[in-house]
């Protein structure tokens, strides 16, 4: 395929981000890669799950965590993953207005959740004297949810990044493989939140 | 853009300029292959001054601490910045030739493996000359580790920090290029045994590397900014680290040994004129053995105290693997068997590699039972153990394979004589060095100790063990005289020295910078040995001649791991003051900010036009 072809083409596929070898290749490695990635936040688990009950005679996760504002954290990031679909939705359809609208909304949500785990971290580290190096519990807590947020932090600035770099061109089959891959990390991104929630929050407070 | 021949006729500048720059699989692959051989050097060296402590009882050769920082830096170069790296190279070199590709799915990101892998190797040596270089072994055991004073350890961490993600770079890169772009009729089944071995092995770093990440950012968690993972006084528990360090390090064994067993696969078969025996099961076995290594990590752990029903399980689990490894040695056993066998170099290590890996499988399963593992662990009986399958197994490989496939790689081929004299003075050498320290370690010599004292049935067998050391050191010294000459020499062969079967051989050595002119229809096992029998002199083209599209050289990957490298001394040096955050920002600011020029700068590579082709061919 010429270079023609592939940033301006005449004719756009219904898949566009797999229509290039290129686009093919990121695809696949981009599964591998959330494969390695899975391994590494079982490993964060695995090791959060050891040390949840260490804390040294500080703070538990009972007397700290809170469920109201996880519960809007959780519903942020949610619906992101959801708008995020519908971006590539749109994608498909080379509707191009239409998805950077919708990345759009996403990245607002993504910031919204961002703010909300700011603050919340804040409120431990000042409110309840609460860091990394109050307890074993501590260290665990802050490295596993604080290595999901520096995905979030992430995974935003990359979506921004494609937003911004394309916004005037539009979709080519060159930059379709890049958004489908911002979108599927953000994916990944949302159902680690998922088992956060669930192993952090929820078992931290029942 | 298609600048073809001008190749040729480079000042020594424009050469280097070539080598930061470039993305071809075959140009990284001479630079794995030097990177790796300097710290294979290295690393032995560092073997043999440990051997001289240890040449006689009470010996004063080098200081205790001294000693530590040799044995650290000896297993962790060896392991991570020898052997890896070598296994890349060889990698790098055929696996797109093997499968009839014209580079690698991600070039890019391949350049950008091998300079973080560089980058970290740099890292982690570094601390040689502030003070100190990692003194807590390879395996880096809290609290020993997050209490060693000094930054040895540091460079530790961060030095593997880097070159590991330049390692599951290289990983992912390897599988996609395996799953999307074989030639046509490479199907799964017809794959080289090497590169199925390269396959799994890509695999394995796919899913062992990040317990690795995990854990050392935990270390680097609690070394430097206070955290308490692995400190028992504020809750935490350094058992952690263990578990962490064997769910990569056992596979990581495997990692190694596994593309050593491709390599002997293509010898055997290659110098035996026969195709592989039991192939299938080969491809099985491999699988297997990967699946399988993912399953023992404890058995390092058996005096740990995880209680009887973990150790059982772990052991069992671990003596199953001998079944599969037993079935590859039959299967080489049986290409052997009523082949026309020619001994030359390649051949004799793949010769030797039989004994000796199956001696290592027998000392293993005798420490995979756990209860007479509690007299075994940490003696050197375990040193003989995983020696006698990491050299046996992977180190004879690598030599093997450099012997194999130098006329691909460099388009002469070394010296023979020379070849088997490097051989028997490093069989030998080997033999001599380690066969023995099962013994020393039966009669209770403790491993990592700097002395032992006279009379106690120790002298005798170190003594052998240090002379063995030193056979192995100039067996080393043989092969590089041997490449010197060969390259003096230069005398060009043809890009079918060995009368092979694989793809790699179809095509001239070394081969052009776009390998393939047409890609080749494949049409069995061995495809070059297919058409060979059925008369014809190479591939049949499965495609007819047009266009080849190449991906543009870039500085990017160098720019990008030097920035980490520069962040690694911020990371380290703020915990004594923070004012070296701001090189930790800077660092983390050219990498990050090549990232997005990475991202944002279109990038489509060029086209070499059949015009030219057509024209080259002519000349
Ligand atoms: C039949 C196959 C094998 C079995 C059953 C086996 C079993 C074991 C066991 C149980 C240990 C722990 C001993 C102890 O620390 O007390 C061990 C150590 C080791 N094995 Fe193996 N092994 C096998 C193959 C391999 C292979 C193929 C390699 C590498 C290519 C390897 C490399 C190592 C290393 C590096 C260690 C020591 C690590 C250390 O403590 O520093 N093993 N093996
Ligand atoms: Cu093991």
């Amino acid at each position: 395929m010429s270079e023609q072809d592939i940033l301006n083409p005449k004719h756009m596929p219904h898949d566009p981000e797999k229509a290039t070898l290129e686009g093919k290749n990121k695809f696949m490695g981009f599964w591998f890669f959330l494969g390695g990635e899975t391994v590494l936040f079982a490993s964060l688990f695995g090791t959060y799950l050891a040390l949840n009950d260490s804390t040294n005679g500080g703070s538990s996760s009972e007397e700290l965590f809170g469920l109201e504002l996880v519960f809007i954290m959780t519903m942020l990031l949610l619906t992101s993953s959801l708008t995020s679909v519908y971006a590539m939705y749109h994608m498909k359809n080379h509707a191009f207005k239409k998805m950077q609208i919708w990345l759009g909304i996403t990245v607002a949500l993504g910031l919204g959740f961002l703010g909300c785990e700011i603050y919340e971290f804040y409120h431990y580290i000042h409110g309840e004297h609460f860091t990394m190096r109050s307890s074993a519990f501590g260290s665990a807590f802050y490295t596993l949810v604080g290595f999901h947020g520096g995905h979030v932090v992430f995974g935003l600035l990359w979506i921004i990044a494609l937003m911004i770099r394309n916004a005037r061109r539009g979709l080519n089959l060159y930059n379709a493989p890049k958004f489908y891959l911002a979108s599927l990390y953000w994916h990944f991104i949302d159902v680690v939140w998922v088992f956060i929630f669930t192993v952090v929050y929820l078992m931290g407070v029942l | 853009m298609s600048t073809m021949v001008a190749t040729n006729k480079k000042g020594l500048g424009a050469t280097l300029w070539d080598y930061l720059t470039t993305v071809d699989h075959k140009k990284i692959a001479i630079m794995y292959l030097i990177a790796g051989g300097f710290f294979f050097i290295i690393g032995g060296l560092e073997a043999l001054a440990i051997r001289w402590q240890l040449v006689q009882p009470m010996n004063d050769f080098v200081s205790s601490g001294f000693y530590n920082e040799l044995i650290t830096m000896h297993g962790t170069t060896m392991i991570f910045l020898a052997a890896m790296p070598l296994i890349f190279a060889f990698m790098n070199a055929v696996v797109p030739l093997q499968i009839g590709a014209r580079d690698v799915a991600f070039p890019f990101l391949n350049s950008l493996g091998f300079w973080l892998f560089l980058f970290g190797g740099i890292m982690l040596n570094v601390g040689w000359f502030t003070g100190g270089a990692a003194d807590a072994g390879w395996t880096a055991y809290a609290p020993l580790s997050t209490t060693s004073i000094g930054e040895g350890v540091d460079y530790y961490v961060l030095g593997l920090q880097i070159s590991g993600a330049g390692t599951l770079i290289g990983g992912i890169n390897f599988l996609v290029t395996i799953v999307n772009m074989r030639a046509p009729g490479m199907t799964y089944m017809r794959m080289p045994l090497f590169t199925w071995t390269a396959f799994v092995a890509s695999a394995l770093i796919l899913f062992a590397f990040p317990a690795l990440t995990v854990g050392l950012f935990l270390m680097m968690f609690d070394r430097l900014f206070g955290a308490g993972f692995f400190d028992p006084a504020m809750g935490g528990n350094s058992v952690i680290w263990q578990h962490l360090f064997w769910i990569f390090g056992h596979p990581e064994v495997y990692i190694l040994a596994l593309p050593g067993f491709g390599i002997f696969s293509e010898i055997i078969s290659t110098f035996s004129k026969k195709r592989l025996f039991g192939y299938t099961a080969m491809v099985f076995a491999t699988v297997l053995i990967g699946f399988l290594g993912f399953m023992v990590w404890a058995h390092h752990m058996f005096t740990v105290g995880m209680g009887p029903a973990a150790n059982s399980i772990f052991a069992v689990a671990t003596m199953a693997i001998a079944v599969p490894t037993g079935i590859k040695i039959f299967n080489w056993l049986f290409t052997l068997w009523g082949g026309s066998i020619q001994i030359n170099t390649p051949m004799l290590w793949a010769l030797g590699f039989i004994p000796t890996f199956t001696l290592g499988g027998m000392t293993g399963v005798m420490v995979a039972a756990a209860s007479a593992d509690f007299q075994y662990h940490d003696t050197y009986f375990v040193v003989a153990h995983f020696h006698y399958v990491i050299v046996g197994g992977v180190v004879f490989a690598l030599f093997a394979g450099t012997h194999y496939w130098w006329p691909k790689m460099f388009g002469t081929v070394l010296d023979d004589k020379l070849g088997k004299l490097t051989f028997w003075l490093f069989f030998i050498g080997f033999h001599l060095t380690f066969f023995i320290q099962h013994f020393l370690g039966l009669m209770g010599m403790p491993r990592r100790y700097w002395v032992y004292m006279e009379n106690q049935g120790l002298d005798l067998g170190n003594m052998i063990s240090t002379i063995g050391a030193f056979l192995m050191g100039l067996g080393t010294i043989v092969l590089l005289i041997n490449i010197i000459k060969t390259s003096v020499k230069n005398e060009k062969v043809s890009g079918d020295p060995w009368d092979a079967r694989t793809l790699e051989w179809a095509i001239p050595s070394p081969p052009p910078f776009y390998n393939f002119k047409q890609l080749p229809l494949v049409r069995g096992l061995d495809p070059l040995w297919v058409e060979k029998t059925e008369g014809r002199k190479g591939m049949t083209p499965a495609e007819p001649l047009t266009d080849i599209h190449m991906p543009n050289n870039s500085f990017l990957p160098f720019v990008m791991s030097l920035g980490l490298f520069i962040a690694g001394f911020g990371f380290i040096y703020q915990k004594h003051d923070l004012s070296w955050l701001i090189v930790l920002f800077i660092g983390m600011g050219i990498t990050l900010g090549c990232m997005l020029v990475r991202s944002v700068k279109d990038d489509l590579g060029y086209h070499v036009h059949k015009e030219d082709l057509k024209k080259e061919a002519e000349e």
